[in-house]
């Protein structure tokens, strides 16, 4: 093991930098022009690291002029440009491309023993895609912003909105063709890329999710790419598409774009879901449980999240009969959902767990998402939802799944594989105390948004009666050591690339292709491309895991694990 | 900020139906996430690696009974809640009899509020107590929606189009109103209050308002200066139908279609006419669209609804 | 077959990081109609719109209907279904070492009737000018739910047309690489995925004319 040999030299080589794929060329040509998928994916996760700062700082001064009940800190029209770009940012520019387009790019190929995607060049024109979607952002924020909420409605966006949506919404529109294009990427490799013996059934949790994603991505973003293109013809042109005084109906536009919204928060769910269940069942030494329920959870969730886009408009004036129909589907949506959270439970069952940070933050995913999602089916629930909709309840719900799930489990997938990424280990005492810090700052930040929303605290305002103060200081306060816990892995990872321990080529004794290159991998991934005979997760081929086998390896931390078998 | 509060004040007997619905929920809620919980701290103390516990090999057919119970189980229990919480809003559907109705048009960014007798008021509603209400809205401009959070209701209030919300306090006192469509600037401001008097408080109120006329006579006068009358007033009424009682009755259309007359249809009938022509009439009546403000048409509409026969002709 | 001698037309046609050509047409192919399932809900999106609306105004999008240039229309259905026959046999004759420069003749073809298209649908616009039909204060058609149809009408045709362009230009690209490297355009899978690509545009287009041009007719 000549890693293991070279995890003893100094700490402070940077010669990290010229092994495996960081090794092939450190210009930035090499980089801005690289078709390879794992350099792609350090492309996005840049792009994407900038853009989790923008859509936070624009939330943090939200969050400052919540503070009080008066419009004191910016005034009405600054807030709704505020809020406006944190969800714009944060969906389309953080959360959507978040885990597939990094984790993804970076380890689907290496996943399915292949050498890099099935389109090398359209992965880098995706890339290029999301920048100029990007670049119309920050465009569209200097010039100004734009005030429509993130979910653009008409006639407001279309005909009264005096910012800058026409920017916004192009902005939105070139990057969904990015995302589309990876979406079909990922598809085509999937199904004609697998090396030998890669059945179906043998595919990494991860991999199925990466599928289901793209599925839905390809099948979902080109209705709200229509829309918005639309809605912009509308407004540019003076068309009249959506306007009710030329007799357009006024819910046209929410029905095409909840069409596409509901599907994009199973676009930004499956991957985090597919990301526990890589790092559950390492941490627990165990196999999955349930494999091939897993998998046709993920699949029952695609297809049914596209029927059940109404329940974002039972108040809206659709009729009686459809909001039932809606009411119904999304609680059947749900049922796979809580089909996985009990297979993650019952992988525990039996195992060997240690705690690392991954497993910190995956046991956090579990928990905030139980919440988050059963609090899915009290607005599902239409006279419940009749009083919570537009209110801090549903803001406290999304957040619960998209920031407590899914940016739990990017912070989960970011650390298990940081390793073979960089071929670095993190520093693991930081860690765990910044997972555990985001933990409960997340619930001081958004647990109180559930009463006050119950209470009737609407949602974008920003000034508001004075009883609802003591949850938005609670609130705002939790924001500040929200903000803190994503600045430390900030810090410690930007640390660890210069000085962090080198990492051994499976520091977690996982299974799954990508632990058996060298870390980072070299270029075209494998020296030899795998041929697969186990089935995945197989951490206890003896069919349960043996005390004594076990209890041999806890002399060696797994962090040094450096040994193989 | 001197207390915390958990909920809106409960002012209809809806609004403590639908706490139990949510108390339910939170129940059921707490079970399962005190069930994951516990489960996942359990495992992750006993499986600790090194720990103790025995790890034996599971029996074959643990794995796939045990998942077809749970996914059987949930399915139960979310057909239930669905259940639980659907029965209460087919309820809500429908007309309520009786119902004082009060006209809503919101614009940005102020509610205005007209009531049967034509009172006037602006980002306030008074509504007597015990009494059943219907608030038929519309908005002049962009999206927005009517919030009484004291209620627990709401509903969009949207252009071109009616929309309704109906309720019944049963508790007095001032309790607030939003705005919860974002609409632009200043939604955060677009609110104010609903006072629920007792009846003759009300009743005094009405009085003390200026311009008390009755909504249906403004409209009567409307109607004549608008040269409504010249057509639907026409003895025999061959030119244009005879508007006596058709405020939910049944309309025959020229395409074979019949449809109820509702404030919709009337609505629609006064702006675009064009568009369901009376059965054995000509599409003569010209379109007001544009000529007449949504106030005006809810005087029209409000005329038109109460008007019961010729005995009434206007001279 | 030995490597290191000849340059065979299927290396030619070899990119990363494939190492038999079969594979590679196969994932092309399996990539292009992942992305032709893209775009077909792209266009269901605006489709939709004009279902609902036209259910909502039956009679205003048939009186509207008929104010669009049935001549225009059906000349330029006819230009493309020819187009399209003449892009239908570009990807086996392209197989063919004999046929390549038929097959580039026929990519050359299809292309010059789109250019054709466009340029109808240019006159086609302008005649529509003219006449008032572009939404806006001095419309032509005063029934209410006119204007709806034709706002619907100018922003299919115009994404349509879009498509076209870009169609064009990829069955241009083809024939002037192809003419550079015959070999590897007779071996390469982008042939097969540009003729899918016009099909597409085709039958959009088919859908869009019954759609737009054929309300209104008749009795
Ligand atoms: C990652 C994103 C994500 C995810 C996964 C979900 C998941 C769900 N969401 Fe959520 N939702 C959003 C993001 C997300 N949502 C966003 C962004 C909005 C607001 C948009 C806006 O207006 O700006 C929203 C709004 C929203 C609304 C509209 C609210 C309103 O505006 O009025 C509704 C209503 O039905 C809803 C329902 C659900 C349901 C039923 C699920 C289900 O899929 C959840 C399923 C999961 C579970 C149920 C938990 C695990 C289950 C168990 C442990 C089983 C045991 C349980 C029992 C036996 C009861 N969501
Ligand atoms: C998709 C992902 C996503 C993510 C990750 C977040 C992250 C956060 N969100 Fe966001 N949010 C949305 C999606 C998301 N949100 C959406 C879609 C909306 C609806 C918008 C709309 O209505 O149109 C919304 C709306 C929304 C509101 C409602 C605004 C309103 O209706 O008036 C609030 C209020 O508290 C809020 C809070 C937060 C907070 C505190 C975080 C935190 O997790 C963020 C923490 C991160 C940082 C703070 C940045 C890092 C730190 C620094 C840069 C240091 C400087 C900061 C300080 C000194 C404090 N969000
Ligand atoms: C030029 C004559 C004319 C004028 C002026 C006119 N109408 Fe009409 N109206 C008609 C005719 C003819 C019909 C039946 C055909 C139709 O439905 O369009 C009709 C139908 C109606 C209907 C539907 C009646 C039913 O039985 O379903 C209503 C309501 C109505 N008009 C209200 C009004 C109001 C209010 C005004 C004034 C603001 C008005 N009309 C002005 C000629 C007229
Ligand atoms: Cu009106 Cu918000
Ligand atoms: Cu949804």
């Amino acid at each position: 093991m000549t890693d293991a040999v070279l995890g003893d030299t100094l700490p402070h080589d940077v010669t990290t930098f010229d092994k495996g794929y960081l090794g092939d060329g450190h210009t930035l040509r090499s980089w801005l022009f690289t078709t390879d998928h794992k350099r792609i994916a350090i492309l996005y996760a840049v792009t994407i690291t900038i853009f989790f700062f923008i859509g936070g700082i624009a939330i943090a001064l939200v969050r400052i002029e919540l503070v009080t009940p008066a419009q004191d800190f910016v005034t009405a029209d600054e807030y709704n440009r505020l809020f406006t770009l944190h969800g714009i940012v944060m969906v389309w520019f953080f959360l959507v491309p978040s885990i597939p387009t990094t984790f993804g790019n970076f380890l689907l190929p290496m996943m399915i023993g292949a050498r890099d995607l099935a389109f090398p060049k359209l992965n880098l024109f995706s890339w290029y895609l999301t920048i100029i979607g990007g670049a119309l952002t920050i465009y569209m924020l200097l010039a100004g912003g734009v005030d429509t909420g993130w979910t653009f409605y008409t006639p407001y966006s279309s005909i009264y909105s005096n910012s800058h949506v026409i920017a916004a919404a192009m902005a939105v529109f070139v990057a969904g063709f990015g995302t589309i294009a990876t979406g079909v990427n990922f598809i085509t490799t999937i199904h004609t890329m697998r090396a030998p013996g890669m059945t179906w059934f043998r595919l990494p949790l991860f991999v199925w999710a990466m599928y289901t994603v793209s599925v839905v991505i390809v099948l979902a973003t080109p209705v709200l790419a229509m829309t918005l293109l639309l809605m912009t013809l509308e407004r540019f042109f003076g068309v009249p598409i959506f306007n009710p005084n030329e007799g357009g109906d006024p819910l046209l536009f929410q029905h095409l774009f909840w069409f596409y919204s509901h599907p994009a928060v199973y676009i930004m769910i499956l991957p985090a879901m597919g990301v526990v269940s890589e790092v559950i069942p390492c941490f627990a030494r165990r196999r999955l449980f349930g494999y091939d329920f897993m998998v046709y959870a993920l699949i029952a969730i695609s297809v049914i999240g596209f029927f059940v886009w109404g329940h974002h408009m039972f108040v809206s004036g659709q009729s009686a009969y459809a909001n039932l129909v809606f009411s119904f589907l999304s609680f059947i949506v749900a049922v796979p959902s809580a089909i996985k959270v009990f297979n993650w439970t019952a992988t525990l069952y039996r195992g060997q767990i240690t705690y690392e940070s991954p497993m910190l933050y995956s046991f956090g995913f579990v928990g905030l998402f139980t919440i988050g999602g059963l609090t899915g089916l009290f607005l599902a629930s239409i006279p419940i939802d009749i009083h919570a909709t537009d209110t801090y309840f549903v803001i406290a719900h999304f957040h619960y799944v998209m920031v407590g799930g899914t940016v739990s489990a990017f912070f989960a997938a970011l650390h298990f594989w940081w390793p073979k990424i960089t071929g670095r280990m993190y520093p693991e005492a930081w860690a765990r105390f910044a997972a555990i810090l985001m933990f409960f700052g997340f619930n001081f930040t958004f647990f109180p948004q559930f009463i006050m929303g119950w209470a009737g605290m609407p949602r974008r305002y920003g000034s508001y009666p004075p009883e609802f103060q003591i949850y938005h200081v609670l609130s705002s306060a939790g924001a500040a050591v929200l903000a803190i816990a994503y600045l430390m892995p900030l810090a410690y990872l930007t640390w660890s690339l210069r000085w962090g321990r080198r990492a051994p080529d499976n520091p977690w004794r996982a299974t799954g292709l990508e632990w058996q290159t060298s870390s980072p991998p070299p270029t075209h991934n494998f020296e030899k491309l795998p041929i697969v005979e186990n089935e995945p997760y197989d951490y206890h081929p003896r069919g349960y895991v043996d005390q004594e086998h076990e209890a041999a390896g806890t002399a060696e931390s797994p962090q040094k694990g450096g040994e193989q078998r | 900020m001197r207390h915390f509060i958990f909920f809106p004040p409960e002012a209809s007997e809806y609004a403590r139906h639908i706490d139990w619905i949510y108390f339910g929920l939170i129940g059921i809620s707490v079970i399962i996430v005190g069930l994951v919980v516990v489960l996942m701290v359990s495992f992750g103390i006993r499986y600790r690696r090194g720990s103790p516990a025995v790890r034996g090999r599971l029996p074959e057919w643990v794995s796939r009974d045990v998942e077809i119970g749970w996914t059987v189980g949930t399915l139960f229990a979310f057909v239930f809640i669905f259940w639980f919480a659907a029965a209460t809003f087919i309820t809500t559907i429908g007309a309520t009899p009786n119902a004082l109705e009060i006209h809503v048009v919101g614009k940005q960014w102020m509610w205005k509020i007209e009531h049967p007798n034509g009172v006037r008021e602006i980002n306030e509603l008074h509504v007597p107590v015990n009494v059943p209400v219907r608030l038929v809205m519309i908005s002049q401009d962009v999206i927005h929606s009517f919030f009484l959070p004291a209620l627990r209701i709401k509903q969009d209030v949207l252009p071109g189009r009616y929309t309704s919300e109906s309720f019944t306090a049963d508790k007095t006192g001032i309790y607030n109103l939003f705005c919860a469509e974002y609409c632009g600037t200043d939604h955060a401001r677009m609110g104010g209050r609903i006072d629920i008097m007792t009846k003759p408080d009300y009743q005094k109120w009405l009085d003390a308002q200026p311009g008390a006329h009755n909504l249906a006579e403004k409209g009567r006068q409307l109607f004549v200066r608008l040269g409504c009358a010249g057509c639907h007033f026409e003895k025999g009424h061959t030119r244009a139908p005879d508007l006596a009682g058709v405020y939910g009755s049944y309309v025959r259309l020229a395409n074979g279609r019949t449809v109820r007359a509702d404030e919709a249809y009337l609505r629609d009938s006064i702006l675009q006419p064009a568009r369901d022509i009376v059965a054995g009439y000509q599409p003569i009546m010209p379109s007001f669209k544009g000529t007449v403000s949504e106030d005006q048409i809810f005087d029209l509409v409000a005329f038109i609804k109460s008007y019961s026969g010729s005995g009434e002709a206007i001279k | 077959m030995s490597r290191a001698t000849t340059y065979s037309a299927e290396e030619a046609a070899l990119r990363e990081p494939w190492e038999d050509i079969a594979r590679q047409r196969q994932a092309v192919e399996m990539g292009m109609w992942a992305f032709l399932a893209s775009e077909i809900l792209f266009f269901t999106g605006i489709f939709a719109g004009y279902t609902i609306y036209r259910s909502t105004y039956p009679e205003a999008f048939w009186v509207a209907g008929g104010h669009t240039s049935l001549f225009y229309g059906g000349t330029n259905t006819a230009i493309l279904l020819v187009s399209s026959a003449a892009m239908g046999i570009v990807p086996s004759a392209a197989r063919w070492p004999s046929l390549g420069s038929f097959a580039r003749t026929m990519l050359w073809v299809a292309a010059l009737l789109g250019i054709a298209f466009l340029v109808l649908k240019g006159f086609e616009y302008a005649e529509d000018f003219d006449e008032h039909l572009f939404p806006g204060p001095d419309f032509e058609i005063h029934e209410r739910g006119a204007q709806l149809f034709f706002a619907f009408y100018w922003c299919v045709t115009a994404i349509h047309a879009i498509h076209l362009i870009i169609g064009i230009g990829l069955v241009a690209r083809l024939a002037i690489a192809g003419t550079r490297d015959p070999r590897w355009f007779s071996q390469t899978p982008a042939v097969q995925a540009t003729a899918l690509y016009w099909g597409l545009v085709d039958v959009i287009w088919t859908i869009v004319f019954v759609i737009l041009y054929l309300p209104g007719r008749g009795s």
